[in-house]
């Protein structure tokens, strides 16, 4: 793999610092321009592991709303994304929902589920 | 067909608008005792959050990262704990000042024509999008272009696509955030265009939503023309210069099949003005003092309708305190105050809420900078109190708080202003 540097804007807060992480086979061997200590661990998270919260629409049946919106429970693996949004495409959700209510557990064996964010009423 | 004779509702307060403000005005003004009414034209309470599916709300006032969803359901389950009445689908026509403990508010509903009687009143009404004529792009109107919330309430309301190929137009958050609303669902997003140098959201924004799924953003560009009679075909973009004028010879023409305005939001104030409502140019709202009454005696404004806010805490914030300003209105056929001292906008301050401040209550100052700066502090000039930052960019307000009675009484007015240190 060889020497890589990565370079990373800083989100954790505004200061906004342009971090690079230097790789070498993989492995974290240097962090540069972080303004602070949780910058380095972000950014080390962000070069060797990012991960994000994925946030869409299902649909609900029988509901005041056609559809019903969903959250993972906790950040996914950003190579994993597009799968979980094509499990989330086909997922059919009946109404009455509430909020924090699961829709689909343990989402692709990742150990996360997907939960529902808005209510969706029954309507008959 | 509405009856001839309107129905009467009397209350104390009076809620226009059922977002996070008139939410939290509701609320507070329920646990303060006073009998309140919510207004709300939307079938549903909620206001915007209610098609926000993504996170970044209510980090400071629930202290717990929330989507816009997660965020108003808490509130309008608050509201509905506390038994406050509502009405949906009831838009607010026209306001009227009786006198200083009474204002009408004439309200249509669904076969309903209603008059609500109420001591105070919190406007509440959040924003409207500019749309694309205000945005000088020419051509022919063909379909395919939306606004950033008309594309938002389609997808994330109804589950429907508004297009395959997106091009959106502004970098503020909502743009932003709709582009990756729109990638992750498996759009292409051609690029997003921003007319100024720099982006107009937050830094966490442009990394998440832009670069996570290398997306162009295309900063000092405007979007000239639309081609297409039927459906939206391309965008005209070209470069522009300093003065924000498009650089002949810099046109392109960049495939689409869908234009995504997210130009901005302009306060809600139309029923405000035609009460002869006293308006700010610099926040297109109304001006207020330091517990956001109007110019008008009882008539007070939170949210969005108010000022643009980035933060929905913010404005959950405004509710409330709007709020408590009804309350003391109501006991005192007034706001006992011994003057008024006005905040005037000094050397990089786009904007700033309350315009007016008495220096007897804690007051938090609201401001938004004009251009991005390193380094600098928002500071109250006559006061010598400061708010400092490594960066100060128009994307995020900046709060200054005044404390009760460090206001000297040769003070006439307070001038908040940039002071930029190396
Ligand atoms: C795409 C997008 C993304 C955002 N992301 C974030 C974020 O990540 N974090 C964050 O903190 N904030 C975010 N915001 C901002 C947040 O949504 C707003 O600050 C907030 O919704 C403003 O609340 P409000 O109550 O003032 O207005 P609104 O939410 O607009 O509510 C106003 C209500 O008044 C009603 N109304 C208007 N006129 C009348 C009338 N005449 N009679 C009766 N009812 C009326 C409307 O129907 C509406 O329900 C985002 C906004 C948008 C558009
Ligand atoms: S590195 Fe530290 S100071 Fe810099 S942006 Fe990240 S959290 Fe802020």
């Amino acid at each position: 793999m060889g020497r890589e540097v990565k370079r990373i804007t800083c989100i954790v807060c505004p200061n906004g610092c342009e971090i690079e992480v230097v790789l070498e086979s993989g492995r974290v061997v240097e962090v540069r321009g972080a303004g602070c200590r949780r910058g380095v661990e972000y950014a080390i998270e962000e070069a060797t592991s990012p991960k994000r919260i994925v946030m869409s629409v299902v649909k609900c049946i029988d509901g005041d709303l056609p559809t019903v919106s969903v959250k993972t429970s906790r950040p996914v693996p950003k190579e994993r994304i597009w799968d979980v949004m094509k499990v989330l495409s086909e997922v059919e959700a009946r109404a009455p929902v509430e909020v924090g209510q699961v829709l689909v557990r343990n989402v692709l064996g990742l150990g996360i589920d997907v939960v529902a964010t808005r209510r969706c009423r029954k309507v008959s | 067909m509405v009856s001839a004779a309107p129905e009467r509702i009397d209350v104390d307060v009076l809620v226009i608008g059922g977002g996070p403000a008139g939410l939290a005005a509701a609320a507070r003004c329920a646990k303060l005792g006073l009998s309140t009414m919510i207004v709300e034209v939307g079938d549903r309470l909620g206001g915007i959050p209610l098609q926000c599916v993504h996170p970044g709300f209510g980090i400071h006032y629930f202290g717990e990262d929330l989507t816009g969803t997660e965020f108003i359901e808490r509130l309008i389950d608050r509201v509905e704990e506390l038994g406050v009445p509502y009405l949906t689908r009831a838009y607010v026509t026209e306001l009227i000042y009786l006198d200083v403990d009474r204002k009408l508010a004439r309200v249509l509903a669904p076969g309903r024509a209603i008059e609500i009687e109420a001591k105070a009143i919190i406007y509440a009404a959040g924003a409207r999008e500019r749309h694309v004529y205000e945005i000088n792009i020419v051509g022919d109107r063909p379909s395919g272009i939306y606004t950033a919330g008309e594309a938002q309430a389609m997808m994330d309301l109804y589950g429907l696509m508004p297009g395959r190929k997106v091009l959106i137009v502004g970098s503020g958050d909502v743009g932003l955030i709709m582009a990756r609303r729109f990638a992750l669902e498996g759009a292409e997003v051609v690029g997003v265009v921003e007319i100024m140098p720099w982006p107009g959201g937050l830094t966490r924004n442009v990394v998440q939503c832009l670069q996570d799924f290398g997306i162009p953003l295309l900063l000092s560009h405007a979007v000239i023309a639309v081609k297409g009679r039927e459906r939206v075909e391309a965008a005209i973009v070209a470069e522009v210069d300093k003065n924000l004028k498009p650089v002949p010879g810099t046109e392109r023409e960049i495939p689409c099949d869908t234009i995504v305005i997210a130009a901005g939001l302009v306060p809600n104030t139309e029923l405000l003005e035609r009460l002869g409502v006293a308006m700010d140019p610099a926040t297109a709202g109304p001006r207020v003092n330091e517990l956001l009454e109007t110019s008008v005696p009882g008539v007070f404004a939170a949210g969005n309708a108010l000022a643009i806010n980035d933060l929905v805490d913010n404005v959950a914030e405004q509710g409330e305190l709007a709020a408590e300003g009804a309350r003391i209105f109501i006991e005192n056929s007034g706001i006992p105050t011994a003057r008024w001292i006005p905040v005037a906008r000094g050397k990089g301050i786009r904007l700033v809420v309350p315009q007016l401040v008495s220096g007897e209550r804690r007051v938090k100052l609201l401001a938004r900078v004009s251009k991005p700066f390193r380094r600098a502090c928002v500071e109250i000039r006559e006061l010598g109190i400061r708010t400092c930052r490594p960066r100060l960019m128009p994307a995020e307000m900046v709060s200054i708080e005044i404390s009760p009675g460090s206001i000297p009484r040769d003070v006439e007015k307070l001038t908040l202003e940039v002071v930029e240190h190396g």
